[in-house]
């Protein structure tokens, strides 16, 4: 167990080493940020004058470790274009980035896991066919094309909803249904296969033979075995929503975490884009570690696996 | 996927998040002839848009700004799905933008695919240092969103088409990488390979000659389910402005181009590349999704 | 138990149906036996012969895409082929329960054990919450489980298996049933175990004066815990009768086979019979009699008709051309 919990926690640090290092890399060879923070017509010595303020005149390895130590203490720097802490920036709009996740989640379960049960037990007819379509449509439709036509019947033809910004539970409705509209056909996905799995279970037969009425075998036996992998997954893809929604945000002009990174990404705003990528980075990595943990102590057989 | 695999489960789940639910839609044995119909439209119109398009693609008239479609009152037969803010003809667009999906789609899926899948039977044939650094970065790039990554490194490396494909292939070999490796671990242990090895054949001969074309049907149908994938976050690069650059006919731009209209009710704008995309992806996720099922029994429950 | 048997079964056929019925599995054809109160029936055969099916039919519990195609099952002496799903689901688990081939993943992980057995007798009984928690803990201790009190309260997992074993046992018996279905109950087992199951089984039918149905692959069970034998091949009881008689004097080449593949203890040669080919795909049944392409004895007739079944004395037949 001590062992298991050593690799698995040792990967995710590796992974998080790995990433960072890919993102500061890819960062620093794309060209010049000063270009973009100063002024055109600039002089050649402010340039050099700002480089050496920011670092960028030091070898890369150095600046990698400045970058690595620093983010160990939780300082990732200023702004290039706010002046502002990054830290504090991303603090800032993460609430707003939870709130969309948090109802994006709502939908998608709301949506994904009674359809899910529904296709499961009515396998192959109706219901199921019209899951699979959906599933298909969440799979193919891209969340910014189901936020546009979102904007076009609700904002335009019907005058309901505000079509951007935010503020209002009217404002976080449109998002959160587009980003959480892919994640319902993956929830709706997984649950009827996991309740397939539980239908096809010794102890779902054995409830059947006991004489319980079906709807106590699917209420009770079932349903409860089933969800466990979905919340597993749900808990997941709630950090990951948070951060994926940078084209659901930009479409809605949702003040987000992804904002940050799009805005970031056109100012070149090095400290924002790298602290947004990473932090999103971490996130991902530490949600799956625990996952993993978790899994260990319920599941012995991974628990004494190699 | 594979219990053998020394690395993190949250890799395989982050795998499985992409694949596992998707549907063998409507799993018949039969050819899904619409599915096809739509991509043939789609690639005739990519290879003959110099001769098809009405109008030109870039260029517009001030003069002629959103126009309706034909059928719509104020429309004209000479701009069959209107025209944009540029006055562009947006059936000529539509045209020219399914070359550039269907080229970057293609050479992208193509290039990750032999990426991922040359990586996965080196790591997964050679094991020991190999696969650990493979698996270790793969893990790495699985960590992020491919789509977050995508953005960050298309607003790296800067908008350009042969840029989006490198992009779209750093963003998505791992995914070949992972279930190539799965396969030839278990590859590995069959007897034909257990043969060559005891016949003395080279490693590299065995690679080449006894794994890969066992590897390559997965990877085919691997690669026609990314096919969508890649498909969606080309469009969503251009659509955030840091895929194909501006005033090449992309849908993605398009649909941004659109949004400007959006609020004024210029629905065609939006509506047209948005079914473009759509149909194309739900083509080759159907397609992608048939072939799973004929051809590879190892991917059927993923 | 004079007069009628407990279970009569007559000529039934159950055939899984895929692909839109172009391929019909005959998984259990034509089967007839009957069961009297406070008697054991093995039925034997190698795995794909049908006994499950055979079971589930009993019970109508079949898995989608089989369906019970012919024939009569009489159980006490209603029609169970007649009965509303809802008047067939009060009998399961009340009047005829049966237990899985593999009792350890037949327990809810999520549901205490007490929870668990109390469960059919709240359904069928309407029992009380406190009653039915009673009786689970009396059940408990009628299976030999020490210290139900505590273990009513425990989860599957932290009971060993031979425990679980017994809980699944309980569980069958919650409603005091005429007949119980015993599914290779034992086959995941270690030997020691085993053999106190066995005992288990048979203590608790002679108190409770249950009927028994034995599925099993395994002669030396059967020898122990059965009154007669009816041993099926590709969906048909080629023979059936008293368990000496059978074992004594089988009747039917494939049966001889099997009771020759026992291995004994003194057999000097020490040399182990295996009955040669394979299980034939029950989807594509060789024509004639099913066993013909393995028979030792095989002959013309065979290979052409199927073989009706012949009277060889009281209560013992075989469906075999050699008996005519």
């Amino acid at each position: 167990m001590k062992r298991f919990i050593v690799r698995r926690v040792g990967y995710a640090a590796l992974s998080l080493v790995l990433l960072s290092f890919t993102i500061f890399f890819f960062v620093r060879v794309t060209g010049d940020p000063t270009v973009l923070l100063l002024e055109p017509g600039a002089s050649r010595a402010d340039m050099e004058a700002l480089r050496q303020q920011l670092g960028l005149d030091r070898p890369l390895l150095v600046q990698y470790w400045t970058f690595l130590s620093q983010i160990v203490r939780g300082d990732f720097g200023q702004s290039f274009y706010y002046r502002t802490p990054v830290l504090e920036l991303y603090f800032s709009r993460l609430p707003n980035s939870l709130a969309l996740a948090v109802v994006a989640m709502t939908f998608s379960l709301v949506i994904g896991i009674p359809s899910g049960i529904v296709a499961a037990v009515r396998l192959n007819g109706w219901w199921d066919s019209a899951g699979k379509i959906f599933a298909l449509l969440g799979l193919s439709v891209p969340s910014f094309l189901v936020g546009l036509l979102l904007i076009l019947f609700f904002s335009v033809y019907l005058g309901w909803l505000p079509s951007s910004g935010s503020g209002t539970v009217w404002h976080v409705l449109m998002p959160a249904f587009a980003l959480g509209w892919y994640f319902a056909a993956a929830h709706m996905r997984l649950t009827r296969s996991s309740m397939l799995e539980v239908l096809g279970s010794e102890y779902v037969k054995l409830a059947r033979l006991k004489g319980l009425p079906e709807a106590l075998v699917i209420a009770k036996h079932a349903f409860k075995n089933a969800l466990i992998p979905v919340l597993t997954l749900a808990g997941i893809n709630l950090v990951l929503m948070v951060n994926v929604a940078v084209i659901v945000e930009t479409v809605f002009a949702w003040p987000g975490v992804g904002r940050l990174l799009f805005e970031g990404i056109t100012f070149r705003d090095f400290p924002v884009v790298q602290a947004t990528v990473v932090i999103g980075g971490a996130m991902i990595v530490v949600a799956n570690l625990l996952v993993d943990l978790l899994y260990a102590v319920i599941d012995p057989r991974i628990r004494y696996g190699r | 996927m594979d219990a053998s695999a020394p690395s993190p489960a949250h890799t395989s789940r982050a795998l499985s998040l992409t694949l596992a639910w998707r549907f063998a839609a409507f799993q018949t044995a039969r050819l899904p002839l619409v599915p096809i119909a739509i991509i043939a439209l789609f690639a005739l119109a990519a290879i003959f848009a110099d001769v098809i398009a009405p109008h030109d693609a870039q260029v517009g008239s001030l003069s002629a700004r959103f126009r309706p479609p034909a059928w719509v009152q104020g429309g004209s037969a000479e701009f069959l799905f209107g025209t944009d803010h540029l006055g562009r003809d947006v059936l000529s667009r539509l045209i020219f933008g399914a070359r550039v999906s269907m080229v970057v789609g293609f050479t992208a899926v193509i290039v990750a695919g032999v990426l991922g899948t040359a990586l996965g039977i080196l790591s997964g044939y050679l094991g020991g240092w190999v696969d650990q650094v493979i698996m270790r970065v793969t893990d790495a790039w699985l960590a992020l969103p491919a789509l977050t990554f995508a953005v960050f490194l298309a607003a790296v490396v800067g908008p350009s088409e042969m840029n989006i494909v490198i992009i779209l292939a750093a963003a998505y070999w791992t995914r070949y990488a992972r279930v190539i490796r799965g396969e030839v671990l278990s590859l590995k242990e069959r007897d034909f390979v257990r043969l060559s090895i005891v016949a003395g054949c080279s490693k590299w001969t065995i690679m080449r000659k006894q794994i890969l074309p066992n590897v390559v049907n997965s990877a085919v149908v691997l690669a026609t389910l990314m096919l969508g994938v890649v498909i969606v976050t080309e469009a969503s690069l251009s659509f955030l402005g840091v895929g194909v650059p501006p005033p090449k006919p992309a849908w993605g731009l398009m649909l941004a181009d659109g949004k400007k209209g959006l609020m004024a009710g210029y629905w065609w704008l939006t509506v047209f590349p948005g079914a473009c995309i759509m149909l194309l992806v739900l083509a080759a996720n159907l397609i992608g999704d048939w072939l799973r099922v004929k051809f590879d029994p190892q991917l059927r429950q993923l | 138990m004079s007069g009628k048997p407990l279970l009569e079964v007559a000529h039934l056929s159950t055939h899984y149906v895929a692909a839109r019925g172009t391929r019909v599995t005959r998984a259990v054809e034509d089967v007839s036996f009957t069961l009297n109160a406070g008697q054991t029936l093995g039925v034997v055969g190698e795995s794909g012969s049908g006994k499950t099916t055979l079971a589930l039919s009993l019970l109508r519990v079949l898995p989608p895409g089989a369906r019970t195609v012919a024939g009569a099952i009489r159980f006490e002496g209603e029609d169970l082929l007649a009965k509303s799903p809802t008047e067939m689901r009060r009998i399961r688990g009340k009047r005829m329960a049966m237990i899985l081939q593999d009792p350890m993943a037949s327990l809810n992980p999520l549901f205490t054990v007490g929870d668990q057995v109390a469960e059919s007798i709240r359904v069928h009984e309407q029992a009380s919450r406190r009653s039915a928690a009673e009786r689970a803990r009396g059940l408990l201790r009628s299976v030999r489980i020490a210290a139900p009190e505590l273990r009513v309260r425990e989860y599957p997992h932290q009971l060993s298996g031979g425990m679980r074993q017994r809980v699944v046992g309980a569980i069958a018996l919650a409603c005091e049933p005429r007949l119980l279905i015993a599914d290779e109950p034992t086959t995941s087992l270690d030997v020691t175990i085993q053999a106190q199951y066995l005992k288990l089984l048979r203590d608790l039918q002679r108190e409770h004066g249950l009927a028994m149905i034995f599925i099993t692959h395994n002669l030396g069970i059967v020898a122990k815990m059965c009154d007669t034998v009816a041993v099926m091949y590709a969906g048909r009881i080629v023979e059936s009768g008293p368990t000496r008689r059978i074992f004594a004097a089988p009747a039917h080449p494939y049966t001889q086979a099997l009771v020759d593949s026992i291995p004994r203890l003194g057999d000097g040669r020490s040399r182990l019979r295996a009955i040669d080919g394979q299980p034939p795909d029950p989807a594509a049944l060789p024509g004639g009699c099913a066993f013909h392409p393995r028979c030792p004895d095989v002959m013309e007739q065979c290979r052409t008709a199927a073989p009706p079944v012949f009277s060889i004395a009281a209560d013992h037949t075989a469906a075999c051309w050699l008996r005519r």
